[in-house]
């Protein structure tokens, strides 16, 4: 029987992506780090500010992990979530674990919080990388109703190794974001397809934005975090200048004028043969249709 | 107009407990949501029960304590404190966080 990663909450995809028990968490709930910001609003607050972080084994390697729940805040990174996830990832340089695990779902800043927030995820950007140039690798899972959006968006790129499911999705701003900034005529935010077809998983495998691509079921993603740990992405130049490479391509590949679906020209653009079936295939046959690589 | 203030309410219940829990790791059930809630059971030793809520659905007191009352009729603990973070659960879903936390606690 599969379970549906999608439908856990984050601390049941944290039990079961590691080693069963092995996860030891800090800062538990009963220690009630929770937002000093929310109360204020009016706002219940979390006895973890939305977020559990700690250490655990998977398959055996020594691993740092957070989780962050979407369904408080919509996972929004307030002051306090975002300093715990800082304090794991500057623990990982300390104590060096094998790889650091991120279970991201967000939609970014948690606006009621606003510069806090803001201030929270650049740090989390700048200690993933840190961590990376310490030569640990981190790896982000992404399959949560809430996608993972905004600053988190940013997390999740500046890491090794992403896993997304076809369910998951992956974008700067999200959907409502563009809608109300360009106009419903740029973007629908009310149409799902199109919302899957440009920040969905399937999307990001094509366009070598994710490095995995795994079935909505936490068997699927425990198996792909535990192959992520072999994957460490060096901080070189010569990776970077191979990214901007690949995304200048990627600017310039759409044609000015497309017939139709801008997703379904660029899969085709990319090399995808019959673009358009995309979205009704499973994902098992999507990953044998890549064709551009990861930088 | 309601005399109800903005802002979050907060609620103490306490109830003399028979059932004696002894010490256990904290529980955890429920997200902060919208229409769902938080529970949190901590040992706390003596033989009370206490119930502490924090809600941002205001004046609705005599309603969480009926909630807390049927919860204590059916599960009497002593020595245990229970704080709930809630986002306007009906009292239908804080009866089923509150049976699901008690049932992570003796399983």
């Amino acid at each position: 029987m599969t379970t549906s990663y999608l439908e856990c909450s984050g601390r049941e995809r944290l039990k079961r992506i590691v080693d069963d028990g092995s996860f030891h968490e800090w800062l538990p709930p009963a220690m009630r780090i929770a937002s000093p910001h929310l109360a204020q609003l009016g706002v219940p607050s979390s006895f973890d500010d939305g977020v559990a972080i700690g250490r655990a084994t998977l398959a055996g390697h020594e691993v740092f992990v957070a989780s962050q729940e979407g369904g408080f805040m919509g996972g929004g990174v307030g002051e306090v979530h975002g300093a715990k996830l800082v304090g794991l990832l500057r623990r990982a340089l300390r104590d060096r674990p094998e790889a650091v695990l991120l279970l991201a779902e967000s939609g970014g800043v948690r606006l009621h919080e606003a510069n806090a927030g803001l201030i929270a995820v650049s740090e989390v950007m700048r200690a993933v990388l840190d961590v990376r140039a310490a030569g640990i690798p981190v790896i982000v899972l992404i399959g949560g109703a809430n996608g993972c959006f905004g600053g988190m968006g940013l997390v999740a790129r500046c890491a090794d190794h992403v896993v997304m499911s076809d369910a998951g999705r992956l974008s700067m701003s999200g959907p409502e974001v563009i809608e109300a900034s360009h106009g419903v005529d740029e973007f629908d935010s009310r149409d799902r397809a199109l919302v899957w077809r440009t920040t969905g998983g399937k999307h990001r495998w094509l366009t070598g934005d994710c490095d995995a691509l795994v079935d909505d079921d936490t068997t699927a993603f425990r198996a792909a975090a535990i192959e992520g740990v072999r994957h460490a992405r060096p901080v070189t130049l010569e990776r970077l200048e191979a990214e901007h490479a690949l995304l200048t391509a990627r600017l310039t590949v759409l044609p000015e004028v497309t017939d139709g679906d801008d997703a379904v020209a660029l899969w085709s653009a990319l090399g995808v043969a019959d673009a358009v079936r995309i979205p009704d295939l499973d994902v098992e046959s999507v990953r044998t249709l890549r064709t551009s690589q990861e930088a | 107009m309601s005399d109800i203030t903005p802002g979050l309410e907060a609620l103490d219940f306490s109830f003399a407990g028979r059932l004696p829990v002894g010490t256990f790791d904290p529980v955890l059930v429920g997200v902060v949501g919208s229409g769902n809630l938080e529970v949190l059971l901590e040992p706390a030793g003596g033989s009370e029960c206490h119930v502490h809520v924090e809600t941002s659905a205001r004046g609705f007191g005599p309603i969480w304590e009926a909630v807390a009352r049927d919860f204590h009729a059916r599960h009497p603990l002593a020595g245990v404190r229970i704080s709930i973070s809630d986002m306007g659960a009906t009292p239908a879903v804080v009866s089923l966080r509150l049976e699901q936390a008690v049932s992570e606690l003796t399983s």
